[in-house]
């Protein structure tokens, strides 16, 4: 903000914002003129045509100029109000309570979500929705967020390429599943066995390396994978990926309208939805078995020499600590989950194409473990809850046609506001929501450690 | 097995280390001898840090040999012939014998049982002062651990040694006067405590060598004097012999047995305080402006 | 020998193009440490102002003189491109610039998959094609089944190329701007104690690697006639992998990375399989790190204790 005569106290706060809107709405006028001014369509020859959209353009600009106008003048109330929330001694005992209960009541809300859901939709089709679109889905990123959060939260190892042993472990369920029948129950340890494998090989090559090499190997590792499976038609059959993969068993009882199907043996109603609702427990099973030996590891020795590795590489060999084979453990650990989420989300969607595993994945992912706070699991789910959920509730809001017109779809604009919505938290909170860290064993009493002295890792 | 004192510990032999053109050490040749404090000192950028790195695996020496014996001496007639055989070590029933110049860091602290601290603390400062000290105790507790395997699912002998490695670090940190901030940050702490955890965690992994950079640097008086008596008390106990970089010349003066003065690199003396202190090259390279600064130091220390 | 001399022809202009862009990836690097994913969208962007420009100045001006237009749309390219990357750097890195390391690589990468989007949203999701702007080619070779040509447009590539990288060399080493570049890129905080507008100089950072995106992005257009939203993410990572390769940090290192990534690529599609080139690319970042991993003109970093 320019300084401007400081003895004339206040400059007029409304001629300051005025000027700044303007500034701002200039500079909107050049970013969005060229793609929102314009646009270029089809004509009936096949020749594009350029078409001018003023109203649009003006608008954004407008809204733009009148957001900053509005922000600067709100300023002053801003400081202040930041300025009273300073002192935040009772808020922290606040906190405690609420961190206290959190967890129970969040584990507690995760297991009777689809009783929830079916109390209000009751057993129809409409429930599959909010149980596979909400729970399930979120669920996976959870997984895989907990999961990654061993590498780049723990460890400090910057994965770029996570999801290709995502993908791993979703091709191997398929490809084992469908070439040899082998059941879902002993093909999810395989596929974790497999990606982890993968991640060995990868890693001991690259973990040697320094800095953000591994960061850029394993974005190569990624799109390689992907490429592969694109490419390798006779085994993968390319872009149009593998459909009709056996569906998982509930302990050997197929979900279907068979007479030896699920609801038949149980004396139900044929519906989809117990499948659904089957899939829902298992992976909530899977995720909070992640989250459990995330729990464990933390408490092991290999678990601290991966956090001491995030603070103090060069400490860590000053104390004898083998930190290729540290890094190893942290890589293979965090492939191995990814691995276990990748044969689960094929045996739930009965289809996987490469489409699934772009960088796009591993960069949700990514976020979800920085947005959440590094090393932090309740952290990290939430981001899920919120990333995930967000993007998902997007397809939700057909209600906006009503104000917006008919035309208006708020489902193109559900990646945008993603895309978005991780600059702005990022700026909101760089080091995540939960930035604190719980020490991994105490004498007296467990203090959180502030997060301005973790380290992020330089591996 | 009977440690008998002042026999040799390390080795440094014609050890250069040359970065590009510049030779930070050149033929420097010195030995370390069991149960003492042996300090290593000289002006700024004279190359002191840079024999620690050697030492300690940090960097490849240039030329030179590195050496270090556990156990009987009579292992060192051995020297000659696990060089030319190109070995890292030597194991028999009655000690071992390390090429340190030919071992990876970790493992010279893991293996050769040399530890060091830094010039600039490097604490895991994001991690509670107790997991620092358990920290330290990586090697011990993960074979305990059955390399996490039988640690996970709670195997009574895990349990048992992370009891024990507790108990270490509470003795370390009582030694140290920290006890009561066991649960805090490391990166909390004082700039003094710091110091002396880091004295602590290296300590915590067990070494036959401690090597200390500047451990008195930026300290008070009175911090200076519980270094002091904590460093006694380690070579009291007799089983960790001291290899020292300081600049405090009232802390080498007064707790070193032995002193190696370095300048540009190359060894201008070595010997005890005494004759290092009376030393003309020494005087002249590194005390010799003021002379008389040292008989103020002689005086102070009771010399 | 003439398949290989086409490829040759063809690989050189590709690469120019990826060296373009790995110069931006190299400089933000350089001087903030930070891989700068939203670059490769800063490409696509500016390949579709150049679209738009090529559109407006041809159908609505009539401007007839292809030298002429290509020449306008560049230089609207590179300043509106330049106006965007500098409001990038302004909103999603500036804040965080003294934060902790992963925070703008996040934002990098919300702000990457934000331009993507906008530019669907906002152009739709077709490829967009235009006639080629140059009907002409030069016959090189011609052994009867094989000819070897090369087209006006990668002339004009190269030319281009050349020219910008000439300008850009005199830039960053001859002025006081480049200067000041160097010193952030080794120590922001001292460069500020002695001078140096540590902000200012970031900013123009900036905007310089957008200006040769940019002229990228335009280059893009005219060679390949086609553009769709999602062009950014393959040739940004290509171009991403030419800069390490040539030693990140390293400005001439992006140029020959991104030489020699587009050599990789079209030498690997004429003699092995079209299908596996972009694996190729990237198995030899792989082996490259792993052997040589300051790049081929990067400095190597040695790790003081
Ligand atoms: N990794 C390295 N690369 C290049 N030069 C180095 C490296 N490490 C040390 N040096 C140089 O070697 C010389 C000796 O440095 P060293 O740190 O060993 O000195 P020192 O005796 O510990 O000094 P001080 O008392 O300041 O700690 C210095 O000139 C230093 O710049
Ligand atoms: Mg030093």
């Amino acid at each position: 903000m320019p300084a401007e005569a400081p003895d004339r106290a206040p400059p007029s706060l409304v001629g300051r914002a005025l000027k700044e809107a303007l500034v701002t709405g200039f500079l909107a006028f050049a970013l969005f003129l060229p793609l929102v001014g314009f646009v270029s369509v089809q004509s009936m020859t096949n020749t594009l045509l350029l078409e001018a959209r003023w109203e649009s353009l003006f608008s954004v600009v407008a809204l733009i100029a009148i957001a900053r106008f509005l922000y600067v003048l709100a300023g002053p109330w801003l400081e202040r109000r930041r300025a009273r929330a300073k002192p935040s001694a009772p808020a922290s005992n606040l906190r405690k309570v609420f961190s206290k209960f959190f967890t129970p009541f969040a584990l507690g809300f995760a297991v009777v979500y689809p009783i929830f859901v079916l109390a209000f939709t009751g057993i129809n089709p409409g429930a599959l929705k909010w149980i596979d679109n909400f729970g399930i889905q979120i669920l996976i990123y959870v997984m895989l967020g907990w999961g990654l959060n061993i590498v780049v939260g723990l460890a400090g190892l910057l994965d770029l390429g996570y999801v290709a042993f995502y993908a791993v472990g979703a091709y191997s369920y398929a490809l084992l599943s469908k070439e040899f029948g082998m059941s879902f129950w002993m093909l999810l340890p395989l596929s974790g066995i497999l990606a982890s494998f993968w991640g060995v090989l990868l890693g001991f090559p690259v973990l040697r390396l320094r800095g953000d090499y591994l960061a850029i190997v394993t974005l190569a590792f990624g799109e390689i994978i992907r490429l592969v499976l694109i490419n390798w038609v006779s085994l993968t059959n390319g872009y149009a990926g593998i459909s009709g993969i056996p569906r998982p068993t509930f302990f050997g009882i197929p979900f279907n309208a068979s007479d030896e199907g699920f609801a038949a043996i149980f004396g139900l109603e044929f519906s989809p939805l117990y499948r659904t609702i089957f899939l829902y427990y298992l992976i909530l099973a899977l995720a909070l078995f992640t989250a459990f030996i995330t729990i464990r590891l933390r408490r092991m020795p290999v678990g601290r020499a991966w956090e001491a590795l995030r603070e103090d590489e060069i400490a860590c060999r000053s104390l004898g600590i083998n930190t290729t084979n540290t890094k190893l453990t942290a890589f293979a650990m965090g492939a191995m989950l990814a691995g276990f989420a990748g044969s689960f989300f094929s045996a739930r969607q009965g289809f996987i194409s490469p489409e699934s595993f772009t960088f796009i994945e591993s960069a949700t992912i990514l976020s979800i473990v920085v947005l959440g706070g590094m090393g932090s699991q309740i952290g990290v789910a939430i981001a899920a809850i919120l990333l995930v959920g967000g993007t998902e509730i997007m397809r939700e809001l057909d209600f906006l046609k009503q104000i917006f017109g008919n035309d208006f779809e708020p489902i193109r604009y559900r990646m945008l506001l993603f895309g978005a919505a991780m600059v702005l938290i990022m700026i909101w909170k760089p080091r995540g929501l939960i930035s604190t860290r719980e020490p991994s064993i105490f004498l007296e009493e467990r203090k959180a450690i502030p997060a301005d002295l973790l380290k992020e890792g330089r591996g | 097995m009977a440690l008998a004192p002042h026999d040799v510990l390390l080795r440094v032999e014609h050890l250069t280390m040359r970065f590009g053109g510049l030779v930070a050490i050149h033929d420097l040749s010195f030995e370390a001898k069991r149960g003492v404090i042996t300090a290593l000192i000289g002006p700024n950028g004279a190359g002191k840090t840079t024999v620690f790195n050697c030492i300690t695996g940090f960097y490849k020496p240039s030329e030179g040999r590195i050496a270090l014996l556990h156990g009987d001496p009579v292992l060192w007639n051995e020297l000659d012939v696990v060089t030319a055989r190109g070995q890292r070590s030597l194991r028999r029933p009655e000690g071992a014998l390390f090429l340190l110049e030919r071992m990876p860091d970790f493992l010279v602290t893991e293996k050769a049982r040399v530890t060091r601290t830094f010039q600039n603390i490097r604490l895991f400062q994001g991690m509670s002062v107790l997991e620092n000290l358990l920290v330290a105790q990586h090697n011990m507790l993960m074979n305990a651990s059955g390399f996490t395997a039988l640690g996970i699912f709670g195997a009574p002998s895990y349990a048992r040694a992370q009891r024990e490695a507790i108990e270490r670090a509470v003795y370390w940190l009582e030694k140290i006067n920290l006890l009561d901030r066991a649960d805090d940050a490391a990166g909390e702490l004082p700039y003094g405590a710091q110091r002396r955890l880091e004295v602590a965690r290296a300590m915590c992994t067990d070494p036959v060598l401690l090597c200390l950079d500047e451990p008195a640097a930026g300290l008070n008086p009175r911090e200076s004097a519980d270094l002091n008596e904590l460093l006694l008390s380690i070579k009291k106990d007799g089983i960790t012999s001291i290899l020292l970089i300081e600049h405090d010349m009232s802390v080498v003066m007064q707790i070193s047995d032995h002193i190696v003065v370095l300048d540009h690199g190359i060894k201008i003396a070595d010997g005890t305080p005494e004759a290092v202190r009376n030393d003309p090259n020494v005087i002249a390279a590194y005390l010799g402006v003021e002379e008389d600064e040292v008989q103020n130091v002689a005086a102070k220390v009771g010399l | 020998m003439e398949v290989f001399v086409q490829q040759l022809i063809n690989g050189l202009t590709l690469g120019s193009i990826y060296g373009l862009i790995a110069i931006g990836y190299t400089m933000v690097f350089g001087i903030l440490n930070m891989v700068n994913f939203a670059h490769s969208g800063v490409f696509m962007v500016s390949a579709f102002i150049a679209l738009n420009a090529l559109l407006l100045i041809t159908t609505w001006f009539g401007v007839s003189s292809m030298v002429m237009a290509l020449m306008i749309i560049m230089v609207i390219s590179m300043v509106l491109s330049a106006v965007l990357n500098w409001t990038i750097e302004r909103v999603a890195y500036r804040p965080l610039r003294k934060s902790f390391r992963l925070a703008p690589l996040i934002s990098s990468i919300g702000m990457s998959i934000f331009l993507t989007n906008f530019v669907q949203v906002t152009q739709g999701q077709r490829n967009k094609s235009i006639p080629p702007l140059f009907h002409k080619q030069i016959i090189l070779m011609d052994n009867g089944n094989y000819t070897v040509a090369v087209s006006y447009e990668q002339i004009t590539i190269w030319v281009v190329t050349i020219l910008l990288l000439g300008a850009f060399w005199f830039l960053v080493t001859k002025t006081s701007l480049g200067r000041a570049q160097r010193a952030c890129e080794q120590d922001q905080k001292m460069a500020s104690l002695v001078g140096v507008n540590v902000d200012r100089t970031i900013s123009i950072t900036f905007v310089i690697a957008a200006a040769l995106a940019a002229v990228a992005g335009s280059m893009y257009l005219m060679y390949y006639g086609v553009v769709s939203f999602s062009d950014g993410f393959v040739p940004g990572i290509k171009a991403f992998t030419a800069a390490v390769l040539g030693g990140i940090g390293s400005l001439p290192g992006a140029v020959i990375g991104g030489l020699i990534i587009g050599l990789i690529e079209t030498m690997w599609s004429a003699y092995f399989s079209i299908d596996y080139k972009d694996v190729a690319v990237f198995g030899v970042l792989a082996i490259v790190l792993i052997f040589l991993p300051q790049g081929i003109l990067g400095r190597p970093d040695v790790e003081k204790v």
